[in-house]
């Protein structure tokens, strides 16, 4: 098993909400990334849990910056420590409003230009800081206060945005594997270029279950497949362990709806969109890995 | 050295001199050839920044933030629609305190598409935090973008200075330029919030009401203290290169029983006028407002005044009549023209003067004349 650092760069008593999976993340990427580190956010969920000035709860440096500005304030901070010889980790910590929607210009725009950073997004399917309002990323089905009906439309697929730049290293992780997400963030941070990681991170008030399950809420989602945890490297498509049992034989995927008040009374098309969606990525991804596509 | 230049190849020569470590940048004419200029210098070894292409101006001055809180020298030129659009990052680079320097090529706003002069475009970044500098010659745009840098970096100021010139009328047209050995001019940058991963802090986190208004009192007080500065920058320039400016350009001001004030190159062009009205026995002076923020004390008493505004508040009336009207207690004859590119000749700016009602508006060109 991996050894983690003990060191945290994420302090205790954050103003996250309880059971807050985006701070696991955040504190394994911390870990993994080390001190000579900066973080560039756009508003989002970690926004708030950082704390109010002059207070931080981070111990590397936190440059905050506006929602659609992240990934091109990293480009031009990236590219100023490269001129200053100095091998500072630049990474993009943002949900997934501020990636797969109001962020995803600069997002294509720095990794077209090659910029050495790692872009992180922790994607809890919904705008949470504002109060669960739909983003992109937000599953077909799922409630949230701008579509009280369920969601009609399907979930943006940031990954195959991202790979459509052709990254040296993309991947994705859930906060429910933490080793997963440590190797992974290690493994980007030792590539040079732009690297993009995606997260799933299960959010207790946006998705209606108790705070306790939020790991438990992690693995179903892997389990059922309805994430998948793959990386690509160089071009080359690897799915994770988790996910390889989950394709073989997956759990049903009523085991992770059900306790999500988010999908109550979500209609069988939904449904059968939501795993019709599921098993495509997961052919795609097999005939990835395979080199068939 | 003696040579020739157009407006935007005299903003990259100073670049060049000044050296940025990051230039992030995104074409729009008639800015173009200036972010082109530079990517040639770069390219050539002229220039070692590192120059990022990017791929809108949002995402330009975003990049000119993350790159100048490490400490590092930046600049971008952009114009019109390309400053709007990054206007909410305008505002952040004044917030985040970062003495970056922008040339904006004045230009109109659409629609319809018009890619002539016009200070809109600018002057709805008036009340953004930024330092505004309006030129009207080559060797001006060239000596001013130089000093930009010194006044932007300055630990008393600390905040960004755009550097506005008129598209095409001056952007595009060439007149001799005497570059200089900059020798210590610009001290090398010293930015005492730059990030320190030694010594971990937040930016621009979330902030209360009471340190929040704090620190906007602070943008203030160092927008007032930038007033020496930019004196003695100045005065370090003549004193140096043998030429000097100041907050107006003054011409034939002393004896005059009218003032004419504009900016840019329209105040270039009204000296001419000034002339000719001399001739006929009239005793009228040029001023022209360099310095737009922070806005200049202006001694305006006892004589008619005429502004020539090249924008508009709608609703309201031209923006610099209306600065001239609050902080000089005048009643100038308000004259609205250049919108658009719109020619306005000496001639014509002799005619507003002799023509003036004070008091009242004027759009050239559409009101009734007199």
């Amino acid at each position: 098993m991996t050894e983690i650092p003990k060191e945290e760069y994420l302090f205790k008593c954050t103003s996250a909400c309880a059971g807050c999976s985006s701070s696991l993340v955040l504190r394994y990427v911390l870990k993994a990334a080390g001190p000579d580190t900066v973080l560039v956010m756009p508003a989002c969920c970690t926004s708030v849990i950082q704390g109010i000035y002059p207070n931080t709860a981070m111990n590397v440096p936190v440059y905050n910056v506006a929602f659609a500005a992240a990934a091109a304030c990293a480009s031009g901070m990236s590219a100023a420590f490269r001129a200053g010889k100095k091998a500072t980790n630049v990474i993009v910590y943002a949900g997934d409003g501020g990636t797969v929607d109001i962020g995803i210009q600069a997002l294509s725009g720095a990794f077209e230009r090659r910029t050495d950073f790692l872009y992180i997004c922790y994607d809890n399917e919904a705008y949470g800081n504002t109060g669960m309002q739909r983003s992109g990323a937000t599953p077909t089905g799922a409630r949230t206060t701008t579509t009280p009906g369920g969601k009609p439309d399907t979930k943006k697929d940031i990954d195959r945005i991202v790979e459509a730049h052709d990254p040296p290293y993309m991947a994705t992780a859930c906060s429910a594997y933490p080793h997963d997400l440590f190797k992974k963030v290690t493994k980007a941070l030792s590539i040079r270029g732009p690297k993009f990681i995606h997260v799933l991170a299960p959010c207790p008030p946006g998705w209606r279950y108790p705070t306790e399950q939020t790991v438990e809420m992690g693995k179903l989602a892997v389990k059922t497949g309805m994430w998948v945890l793959f990386e690509r490297e160089y071009g080359k498509v690897t799915i994770n362990g988790p996910s390889k049992a989950a394709m073989i034989k997956p759990l049903p995927i009523e085991e992770y709806l059900g306790p999500q008040g988010r999908f109550k009374g979500i209609s069988r098309e939904a449904v059968d969109a939501l795993v019709s969606l599921a098993r495509r990525n997961a052919k795609r991804l097999s005939l990835q890995e395979e080199g068939v596509c | 050295m003696l040579t020739i230049a157009t407006g935007n190849k005299a903003v990259a020569a100073a670049v060049k001199q000044v050296s940025p470590e990051v230039i992030a940048a995104y074409p729009i004419t008639p800015q173009t050839e200036i972010v082109e200029q530079i990517a040639e210098y770069v390219t050539n070894g002229e220039l070692k920044s590192q120059y990022i292409p990017v791929e809108s101006e949002h995402s330009a001055m975003a990049a000119c933030i993350g790159a100048s809180i490490t400490g590092a020298r930046t600049f971008t030129a952009t114009s019109s629609h390309g400053l709007l659009y990054m206007h909410e990052m305008v505002n952040w680079a004044a917030g985040g305190r970062l003495p970056i320097v922008m040339a904006n090529v004045n230009r109109a706003l659409g629609p319809g598409w018009n890619i002539w002069a016009e200070h809109t475009d600018s002057m709805q970044e008036r009340d953004t935090g930024w330092l505004q500098v309006y030129v009207s010659t080559v060797q001006e745009a060239y000596d001013t973008t130089l000093m930009a840098f010194r006044i932007a970096e300055h630990h008393e100021v600390l905040l960004p200075v755009m550097v506005n010139l008129d598209g095409f009328s001056l952007s595009h047209i060439n007149q001799s330029l005497e570059t200089v050995e900059l020798g210590d001019f610009i001290p090398p940058l010293r930015l005492p919030h730059a990030i320190d991963v030694k010594n971990p802090r937040g930016y621009g986190p979330l902030t209360g009401p009471e340190e929040y208004f704090k620190f906007r009192w602070d943008i203030e007080r160092s927008m007032r203290d930038s007033v020496k500065v930019i004196e003695s920058t100045e005065k370090d320039f003549s004193q140096r290169f043998g030429r000097s400016y100041g907050f107006t350009d003054d011409y034939q001001c002393e004896d005059a029983d009218v003032v004419i004030v504009s900016m840019g190159t329209i105040g270039k062009e009204a000296e001419v006028a000034i002339d000719l009205l001399r001739k006929e026995g009239i005793r009228a002076g040029s001023m022209r407002i360099r310095w737009f923020r922070p806005f200049p004390k202006l001694d305006l008493s006892g004589r008619d005044v005429v502004v020539i505004d090249r924008d508009y508040s709608f609703g309201y009336g031209g923006i610099l009549a209306e600065a001239v009207r609050s902080t000089c207690r005048a009643e100038p004859y308000s004259v609205i023209a250049g919108l658009g590119g719109q020619e306005v000749t000496y001639d014509d700016i002799a005619g507003f003067i002799q023509g003036r009602r004070p008091g009242e508006e004027y759009w050239f060109g559409v009101t009734p004349d007199v």
